[in-house]
């Protein structure tokens, strides 16, 4: 509540204003709305939703996009952006359930295997963005283009497995609380970590908000650029093992089935990232996949149509959106 | 002309025989420029006169193609901003060049944060931030931690001279620093910039605003298309020497005359008690033939009034009357439509798309209305009525301000505007070019056109105008005719009690409070 008040004044000198507090807690709002709404949609209708079954459903679905969704936030912070990641998360099940094949011993070799892979991709990203100066855009449907042609050259359905210890990744829980869920606040806290606290971050919202600005006080800013397209892949990694761990085996399709690329933009953009870069955070981008995830939890109870699902989604998303716009333009003054 | 005045030969900084050529063309040739430790240093010149690409020689962005730089009388050579900035000199761009989203401390310290450990750290980074601005008497003002996009103009200015301090510079480059500030707040950063060099630093002062390098620097470098002309001290020459220095011209051809009495006509645009935003209760009237000249700090309603005028926002109280009918603004395209036009004072982000053409961005407006295909011949007479001259299939991002502002002007012409608003016509603008905007504008309004001219440079305005109207805090503090002094215009702009018991018209020389 106090974040809606300071965003809507003017700052007033001598009072500490945070960049960080004023932008995620909106988002936060909504989801409290949003869950809020469902529970008693969910309740009304008979059923009922603050299970631990349900509320463990709603997390572990999180997972998968969240991990991602961390990734593509720290890009787009930066003014760049991934669409490699939903094939980055193929590449990574297929490679990981190959490499495996079902051997224990060899859950290492797959896991660095895939890391390995996902800091090249990233790099190339990086490169090929700063470098070649050739945008985002272009450069990452350039490479998730070449990792589909590959994958679907050499792989045509689920190929090799992960050993049953792998599958815990997915499946086991410590108390209530899934294994997944931990890796996923994991991942968000050291975002975090390294959005506020690193100069690292400091850097990337600079290069996100001006470029020339961040070059004028010495800031590298390709590195900076390249290092936050490596970790968007190796985020897109992550999401890739989790997957596989659930569904033992991976297939070149579970990456751009579960549509990676594009939610991963939505969820930081509904979470208020902005996608010219410079601001947002990964709290935000926590939200908004959470709040994807109960709408989701909501059709499934009310066995909505898929299609009818898939444009109520579109609704939100751009209705969100919309919102945090119409808010920014009032405190940013009348005009 | 008296010459080398004061060099003692012990300067801190010394640019001797520097020459620089851009694809052949010459851009400085022989400048030599000395600045004394402890003195505020004007480097004067038309636009185009070689300003910003000697201190860009200065500070390591460009090369220079023959000449020495000393520092202290060592010779130096940088090659990159960072390096001037190491060996002490920091330069504050005209272009503010922060960051909005982030805090004045983040800002501050971009690029170098403090670290503890993997962490930057914080509070040190604030405490540091804050020991910077009570250097610039602003720590009360300006917290370390507001973002600031959120800061008034002046504040971020304040908070890019911290930056450049932070730096510890011995000379200390302000590059145009009053382009968007009023004058009350010119005044106060003269102020803290005569503090800075009373704590030792030195400061090179580039404008080309007269009245501000004869109230802040001790010796004035001119140039002139790219050559050294003199350096003077600023006590011992008068505007009108200056002037002459700049561009071999007398003041008095500055502003064209003003309207006879005679030649101004009916009520063209009239408000009555319009408010929206800050504005409220404000009544004007535009006349044909006449140049209203607005005047006001900032923050006072000036940019506001001028969109209200335009239909970019919607008025909630009072009410317009176009050629003394009742008429609503409902949006811009209305406005247009009724024979409004605005010259933006951001020419480059509102008034003109960059990146086309002469052609294109004159013929926008009219076009956008649907008649532009009709007019399409009539292009060559209108940009002969502006004086624009040259090939019609040029980017406007290669134009020079003043031209710039001619196309935007040539747009409105071909709209058939009868009322047109100019927000700070001459900003950015050189001499030269300024003098023929004033006279188009007067020819304007000698055609019957009605005119609202928006300044904050009290000069224009009193040169300009037939009639002063001053806003303070959103609405109309007072009118003052033709010749007004600035110190009249100022007591209303800031509503200090009045002293002077004088009638109103009546001209008291003295300079603005």
């Amino acid at each position: 509540m106090t974040a809606s008040t300071t965003a809507r004044r003017p700052a007033r000198p001598g009072l500490p204003l945070d960049t960080a507090a004023a932008s995620s807690a909106p988002v936060w709002l909504v989801f409290g709305g949003v869950f809020a709404v469902a529970w008693l949609l969910v309740e009304l209708n008979g059923g009922q939703f603050m299970t631990v079954e349900n509320l463990q459903n709603m997390a572990v679905r999180s997972v998968a996009l969240g991990l991602v969704a961390v990734g593509q936030t720290i890009v787009l912070i930066g003014g760049s952006l991934d669409l490699s990641v939903a094939y980055m998360v193929s590449v990574t099940a297929v490679g990981a359930s190959f490499v495996m094949q079902g051997d224990p011993d060899r859950m290492a070799l797959g896991v660095a295997v895939t890391l390995v892979l996902g800091v090249v991709v990233g790099l190339v990203n990086g490169l090929v963005v700063t470098g070649l100066r050739v945008n985002a855009f272009i450069a990452t449907l350039g490479t998730s283009l070449v990792m589909s042609g590959i994958l679907n050259a050499l792989f045509t359905n689920f190929t090799g497995a992960v050993p049953r210890q792998f599958q815990g990744l997915g499946y086991q829980a410590l108390g209530p609380v899934p294994v997944a869920v931990l890796l996923l606040l994991a991942v968000v806290a050291l975002a975090w970590y390294l959005l506020r606290r690193t100069r690292f971050g400091y850097h990337l919202y600079a290069v996100g908000g001006s470029a020339e600005a961040a070059r004028l006080s010495g800031v590298r800013t390709d590195r900076v650029v390249v290092t936050a397209h490596v970790l968007c892949s190796l985020t897109a990694v992550l999401t890739g093992l989790f997957l596989v761990s659930r569904l033992r085996s991976g297939a070149p399709w579970v990456g751009p089935d579960g549509g990676y690329d594009l939610e991963s933009i939505a969820a930081a953009v509904v979470g208020g990232t902005a996608l010219a870069g410079g601001r947002g955070g990964v709290a935000g981008t926590l939200a908004g996949v959470l709040i994807l995830a109960v709408i989701d939890q909501v059709f499934n109870e009310f066995e909505v149509n898929a299609f009818l699902k898939t444009l109520i989604r579109g609704v939100i998303i751009v209705g969100a959106v919309a919102l945090y716009a119409a808010r920014s333009r009032r405190s940013e003054g009348s005009f | 002309m008296t010459d080398d005045n004061g060099a003692r030969g012990s300067a801190l900084l010394g640019m001797y025989g520097i020459s620089k050529s851009f694809f052949g063309v010459p851009v400085l040739d022989d400048v030599r420029l000395e600045c004394l430790p402890g003195e505020i240093h004007a480097v004067m010149g038309e636009n185009g006169a070689g300003k910003s690409t000697l201190m860009k020689i200065l500070v390591g962005v460009h090369q220079p193609d023959a000449g020495r730089i000393e520092l202290d009388g060592t010779p130096v050579r940088f090659h990159h901003p960072r390096q001037a900035l190491a060996a002490g000199v920091s330069i504050v761009h005209q272009e503010l060049n922060l960051l909005p989203d982030r805090t004045v401390a983040e800002n501050i310290f971009l690029g170098r944060e403090p670290r503890r450990r993997l962490a930057v750290d914080r509070a040190a980074m604030d405490r540091a931030a804050t020991r910077l601005l009570a250097t610039l008497r602003a720590d009360d003002l300006i917290s370390p931690r507001a973002v600031v996009g959120r800061l008034p103009v002046a504040q971020q200015q304040l908070v890019e001279i911290a930056r450049a301090l932070s730096y510890t510079p011995r000379l200390l480059v302000l590059d145009e620093p009053t382009a968007a500030l009023s004058p009350h707040e010119v005044d106060t950063l003269f102020d803290r910039i005569r503090r800075l060099r009373a704590d030792g630093l030195t400061v090179l002062y580039i404008s080309h605003r007269l009245k501000e390098i004869f109230d802040l620097t001790d010796r004035i470098t001119v140039l002139k298309d790219g050559r050294r002309v003199a350096t003077v001290r600023t006590a011992e020459v008068d505007t009108r020497t200056l002037v002459h220095l700049m561009v071999g011209r007398e003041l008095d051809h500055y502003y064209p005359p003003r309207a006879a009495p005679g030649r101004i006509g009916p009520v063209r645009l009239a408000l009555r008690g319009a408010g929206a935003g800050p504005l409220h209760d404000i009544d004007l009237d535009l006349r044909a033939g006449e140049i209203v000249g607005l005047a006001g700090l900032a923050g006072s309603g000036r940019t506001e009034l001028a969109r209200l005028l335009f239909g970019a926002t919607r008025m909630t109280s009072g009410s317009v009357e176009l050629d003394g009918r009742v008429h609503r603004l409902r949006s811009v395209r209305h406005a247009i439509r009724s024979g409004i036009g605005l010259l933006t004072e951001d020419r480059k982000a509102e008034g003109l798309v960059l990146q086309l053409s002469v052609r294109d961005n004159s013929l926008l407006a009219v076009r956008a209305l649907g008649r532009g295909a009709v007019r399409r011949a009539g292009l060559g007479d209108l940009l002969d009525r502006v004086g624009l001259r040259g090939s019609t299939a040029r980017e406007v991002r290669y134009l020079s301000g003043g031209n710039q502002q001619k196309v935007v002007l040539a747009r409105w012409l071909a709209t058939g505007a009868r009322v047109l608003i100019f927000d700070e016509p001459t900003r950015g603008v050189d001499v030269g070019a300024k003098a023929s905007i004033h006279e188009l504008m007067r020819e304007l309004a000698d055609a019957g056109t009605a005119i609202l001219m928006i300044s904050s440079e009290l000069p224009e305005v009193i040169g300009m105008a037939d009639r002063i109207v001053v806003l303070r805090e959103g609405t109309v503090a007072g009118e003052l005719p033709a010749g007004a002094s600035e110190a009249e215009i100022m007591l209303l702009a800031t509503g200090e009690p009045d002293r002077s018991a004088a009638p109103v018209g009546a001209t008291g020389e003295g300079g603005a409070a």
